[in-house]
């Protein structure tokens, strides 16, 4: 059989086919040669550098440690097209503060947060926080915003926290593991650490981000909406986060819309409308007074309901 | 005949066989982590409209040169890129809708595209752009597909986690320190070059299926993203060796054969996997 002609002819095409594959292979092996010359630590660092800027374990706060979470804006107005979302604001959230954003709808509530966590590039004037360009800065978007089909586990959302000490390539160091069961205890998700994220409730989500928060640390938090259809025992577990966070010196601004709420939890509180109608101590800024100038501003019935859509 | 020469017999006998199974399976290869991260970000309908932005500036290369493989992927390579760019404006300044921008772009290149090929070329030449010849793929071609899917294969590599993560919270990496855009512009660079690679072989109107098909049979068997790779690129690599046996024995041309072999698995994959609850959402993605 071995010197039949079928089977030379055999031997002959399978050797073509495996020089072809041979072909198709060696760029690839080429290429892996170099991106693992690449992965020395040095160039590993410099990757980072360039694609995770908050990847520096050199400089990382140590722990207790904490940096500096104020926020000035200034003269900010940020527009989609032709229409401006925001006009003109001007003020300070002072480091470790803990400050409410209410407004009506179309306020510009998500948009200010947005500029905050330098997502949305400002039309005029400017926002100086030293948190954001250290990378120390945490924003969590409204749900509708995030991919809830996406294929991830509570306990990888969550690592993703730590995404400083470890960013694009490197591989998580093993105290990860122990502070995400330590993050995911304290939200009380810890029968559902390694369940996908598709299979959360919106409340159970919600948790899990915060855990994620946890991860984070970081020095200035900003929330969209956080507690925005979650139910009354989760909103109360997660505000109760929030203080402890404010304890350790953390910046917190909420966009909120439960009144009641802002002025039992926040010692501060942005009225917004578009620019900022009171800026200042809770009790003062949402007054009667302010609330109906609010509506006014945007062009809204007086006694329309506040913040969400009806 | 036995079965394994039955299987084995064509790729034995002609070299275009041999070639376009390996050139298939290369691009199975890439086809498989592209098409699954493209699935994974609902950006299906926009690999969709990229696959014939590649089409005028291939065409405009086969004005320029005839047949040749370097101007019409150079060419295909460029608008591809400059049509990215535009739909990325369009995305950023209007965020509420793009599919009707994203339709209209595809329209206009695909008819601008066949209005060039059609000036010069004859009606062959259009059904070639438009429909690919896997059997035409000639070593250099093949050698182009090889590199297109170890840079593909590569960045992926390196670059898996913060494409994931941008696809799932595009937020989350900007605050955190990556820029987020880089990685939704390397990743649809990846992209056109893919539908470059495939344009030989499947031409424009088919390009996209053999990067789409095989992925979405797999979402329906698994939730993990790696396995979800895994399968989709052994999928891919099975409907093309099972559309070339097909086009082979059937004397039915070879892309079409490929993608419906891929769309068939699509389809058993959708009803053996229809009575979980993955079904829905697997819908929704489809659009």
């Amino acid at each position: 059989m071995a010197n039949s002609p079928d089977g030379a002819r055999w031997r002959r095409s399978f050797s073509e086919m495996v020089s072809l594959g041979g072909a198709a292979i060696a760029p690839l092996q080429r290429g892996l040669a170099v991106s693992l010359s690449a992965l020395s630590d040095n160039a590993q660092a410099a990757f980072a550098r360039h694609f995770d800027g908050g990847y520096d374990p050199g400089t990382l706060d140590g722990p207790g440690q904490r940096g500096d979470g104020a926020i000035g804006v200034r003269h900010l107005s940020v527009g989609y097209g032709e229409r401006l979302a925001l006009e003109g604001v001007t003020g300070d959230f002072a480091s470790a503060s803990m400050t409410a954003v209410v407004g009506p709808n179309g306020a510009g509530k998500s948009t200010l947060l947005k500029a905050l966590a330098g997502i949305i590039r400002p039309m005029t004037g400017e926002v100086t926080c030293s948190a954001l360009a250290r990378h120390r800065l945490a924003y969590l978007p409204q749900q509708a915003e995030l991919d809830r089909g996406f294929p991830i586990t509570v306990a990888e959302l969550v690592a993703l926290g730590d995404w400083r000490n470890f960013g694009s390539v490197r591989e998580p160091p093993s105290r990860v593991a122990a502070d995400v069961h330590a993050a995911v205890a304290t939200v009380g998700l810890e029968a559902f650490i390694d369940r996908q994220i598709a299979e959360l409730s919106v409340g159970q989500l919600q948790r899990a981000l915060f855990a994620r928060l946890v991860l984070q640390d970081a020095d200035v938090i900003l929330l969209d909406e956080p507690f925005a259809a979650l139910d009354e025992s989760t909103t109360d577990q997660l505000l109760n986060l929030l203080q402890r966070w404010r304890e350790k010196g953390q910046t917190i601004v909420a966009v909120l819309h439960d009144l009641d709420r802002v002025r039992l939890h926040f010692p501060s509180t942005l009225l917004l409308a578009r620019s900022p109608i009171a800026w200042g101590e809770t009790s003062l800024s949402l007054s009667t007074d302010n609330l109906a100038r609010a509506h006014l501003a945007l062009g809204l019935p007086e006694g329309g309901r506040f913040g969400r859509a009806a | 005949m036995s079965v394994l020469g039955w299987l084995i017999g064509p790729f034995e006998a002609f070299s275009f066989m041999r070639i376009a199974l390996v050139a298939s399976f290369a691009l199975a290869l890439a086809n498989g982590p592209i098409g699954t991260l493209l699935l994974m970000r609902r950006e299906s309908l926009s690999g969709n409209v990229l696959s014939h932005a590649v089409m005028p500036g291939a065409a405009l290369g086969f004005l320029y040169a005839g047949y040749s493989l370097a101007a019409l992927s150079f060419g295909g390579l460029l608008t591809g890129l400059v049509v990215a760019g535009l739909a990325a404006l369009k995305i950023r300044s209007k965020p509420q809708r793009q599919d009707v921008s994203l339709i209209a772009f595809y329209l206009v290149s695909l008819s601008f595209g066949i209005l060039i090929v059609a000036a010069r070329g004859s009606q062959a030449d259009l059904m070639h752009v438009l429909f690919g010849t896997v059997l035409a793929v000639d070593v250099p071609a093949l050698l182009l597909i090889a590199s297109i899917t170890s840079i593909t294969l590569l960045v992926i590599a390196a670059l898996y986690r913060p494409l994931a993560v941008e696809s799932f919270d595009p937020s989350f990496l900007r605050a955190a320190g990556g820029g987020g855009g880089v990685f939704r512009a390397i990743f649809v660079t990846l992209v056109v070059l893919n539908l470059v690679a495939s344009f030989q072989a499947f031409g424009t109107l088919l390009a996209i299926g053999p990067m789409l098909l095989p992925a979405a049979a797999a979402r329906c068997w698994t939730q993990k993203v790696w396995p979800m790779i895994a399968l989709a690129t052994v999928i891919g690599m099975a409907s093309a060796l099972a559309g070339l046996l097909i086009s082979y024995y059937a004397n039915l041309p070879s892309g079409p054969a490929i993608v419906i072999g891929a769309g068939l698995i699509y389809g058993i994959s959708l009803l053996a996997a229809g009575r979980t609850r993955l079904e829905p959402r697997i819908l929704e993605e489809q659009r």
